[in-house]
């Protein structure tokens, strides 16, 4: 059905749209600013650009904020399939219940909570704190988000692909990663992005877990706010803003591709 | 189900034990630890940083566990002002989040279906930049000489600049931008279903546009907006980021105070003390929710 938008409603998605992308858009603008000042506008320059890339500590948390994402993203989705596959084919084991509770939790829990859990975790089993411990934090969190968004895709999921291979033959393992993964995989990617950017993003855990030898950029960040304002920063949020659109816009070109390919193969 | 046999039994067994083991492991157990914490005294739970569990005394230690901690939390009404005060900014908050939410969902809803999927593509976007980003964004534009208040001198609405940073309107603002996709998505994913015979039914039958909107529209839309004001005001309790950022010295949130315990008293104990607390805070709105939820659905004809 095609529907005609009324005046009101074209009004609430403008100035939606408006609350939603001003702030972003006025950072980007004023990361080229060549004023020390956030609000006032002193001709265009990329001085902060040339700064940030000289900004040794900057540049090293980007990077540790990086390796920490990839690898706790790659854990979770790897931990996060396997419990939604044991959610979704296994029946009632022993703990289910426990099992589900626990998958659920940490997306409910507080992130303080999550934070300081694992803090005092990490200090009763002697680990010093540092990238193991927020990559593992990370993991923990995100394999959850993983779990359901895998989830939701295995409950939709045609089961006799599965019966057929089987009955052609296919040992298990075979039928899962020749049927079953190929099946999921968007499910799969999404839950990865998801982790991801949950990592990248993240400052409450991150904070709790960190130690002398890591540093994430959202902590970084966060420290540099509240020391006051620097167009460094600006620039630093300019260019995650250009990756994560260049992200998204690629991850919607593939996601587009692949239905268009798909219904090819249906015709 | 086909026989299988042992060693394929127990291929197949670890595909939940891993992640079963791991949240085993780095879930529930520090989350006992917390609980643990928050029944002992300050001097056992020694902080900084030391070793707290003792695992060769475990009776000696359950002998000590008491709940001096909640005594404190009860007896200092800071405690409960700052739950207090979360509950209150949380739960306005989500019913601002529901007055901007609505019409967007509304408007999206309605949209042309072509447009839609870029619509929610718009609103989801945001949410993939950093957050800390954007709130940071928000003081540039909420502070004295900020461009809000640029823009209204400007225009000349207002002589003098207005103070809305360190305040709690720039916290509501901050919680209102933060969390918008939470109440908009939900929100939309219903709306986007629902029947419009059912107005158009309404409106030939002489009911005006207002009254069919409130009899219809809305108890047709009541689970996402369930589902949204949860969505928003369970992590809301807790936050941490928006009212240190954004809020004054005065602005009194549980999370921050939990925070401060922590990093700033380093008081272990209290701090695990006010986690658990603010846990049952958030459990209990969601069992309500599960409730409502599997009655709605007893109902169902």
């Amino acid at each position: 059905m095609n529907r005609r938008l009324s005046l009101f409603n074209v009004t609430a998605l403008v100035l939606g749209f408006a609350f939603l992308y001003l702030p972003i858009l006025l950072l980007i603008v004023f990361s080229f600013n060549s004023s020390r000042l956030v609000t006032v506008w002193g001709g265009f320059s990329t001085q902060w650009y040339v700064a940030l890339f000289r900004n040794e500590a900057l540049m090293e948390a980007a990077w540790v904020t990086l390796r920490i994402a990839l690898l706790s993203a790659s854990l979770s989705t790897v931990l996060g399939t396997l419990a939604a596959l044991a959610l979704t084919r296994y029946g009632r084991f022993t703990g289910r219940t426990l099992f589900t509770g626990m998958v659920y939790a940490p997306m409910v829990m507080p992130e303080v909570i999550t934070g300081l859990s694992l803090l005092l975790f990490f200090v009763a089993i002697g680990l010093d704190r540092g990238f193991w411990t927020i990559t593992l934090a990370h993991t923990t969190l995100t394999m959850c988000f993983v779990t359901v968004v895998v989830q939701a895709r295995l409950m939709n999921f045609d089961r006799s692909l599965e019966e057929a291979a089987m009955d052609l033959g296919a040992p298990p393992l075979r039928t899962f990663f020749s049927v079953t993964l190929p099946l999921i995989a968007p499910s799969i990617v999404a839950g990865f992005l998801l982790a991801f950017t949950l990592s990248m993003d993240d400052l409450v855990v991150a904070s709790f877990n960190a130690g002398p030898g890591a540093t994430t950029l959202p902590i970084k960040i966060y420290s540099q706010v509240r020391l006051g304002l620097s167009p460094e920063v600006n620039a630093a949020s300019a260019i995650l803003i250009g990756i994560v659109a260049v992200g998204v816009a690629t991850a919607t070109l593939l996601t587009k591709r692949s239905a268009l390919r798909s219904r090819r193969k249906a015709h | 189900m086909m026989a299988r046999s042992l060693p394929k039994k127990l291929a197949s067994s670890l595909v939940p034990a891993v992640p079963y083991l791991w949240l085993g492991l780095f879930f529930l157990l520090p989350f006992l630890i917390v609980l643990k914490i928050s029944l002992s005294d300050p001097a056992v739970a020694q902080p900084p940083y030391k070793p707290v569990f003792d695992w060769s005394d475990l009776i000696g230690f359950f002998g000590q566990l008491d709940l001096e901690n909640f005594e404190v939390l009860t007896s200092d009404d800071l405690y409960l002002r700052a739950t207090l005060s979360s509950v209150r900014i949380a739960a306005i908050s989500t019913v601002l989040l529901l007055l901007v939410g609505f019409p967007i969902a509304y408007a999206m809803a309605r949209a042309p279906e072509r447009h839609r999927s870029l619509l929610v593509a718009l609103v989801i976007l945001p949410f993939w930049t950093s957050f800390l980003i954007r709130i940071y964004a928000w003081i540039a534009i909420l502070k004295p000489e900020g461009l809000l208040n640029q823009a209204l001198m400007g225009i000349g609405l207002i002589a003098e600049p207005l103070t809305i940073l360190n305040t709690e309107t720039a916290v509501f603002i901050g919680i209102v931008y933060a969390y918008l996709p939470f109440m908009v998505l939900p929100l939309y994913a219903i709306l986007e279903k629902m029947d419009d015979t059912l107005i158009e039914a309404a409106l030939d039958l002489g009911c005006p546009p207002w009254r069919a909107f409130w009899t219809i529209t809305v108890p047709l839309a009541m689970p996402g907006v369930i589902a949204g004001s949860l969505l928003c005001f369970i992590p809301a309790v807790g936050e941490f980021v928006i009212p240190d950022l954004l809020g004054g010295s005065e602005t009194l949130m549980i999370g921050r105070q939990l925070w401060s315990e922590f990093f700033s008293n380093r008081d272990w104990p209290l701090a695990s003390a006010v986690a658990i607390l603010l846990l049952i805070i958030l459990v209990v709105p969601i069992v309500v929710y599960r409730d409502v939820e599997a009655r709605r659905l007893e109902t169902r004809p």
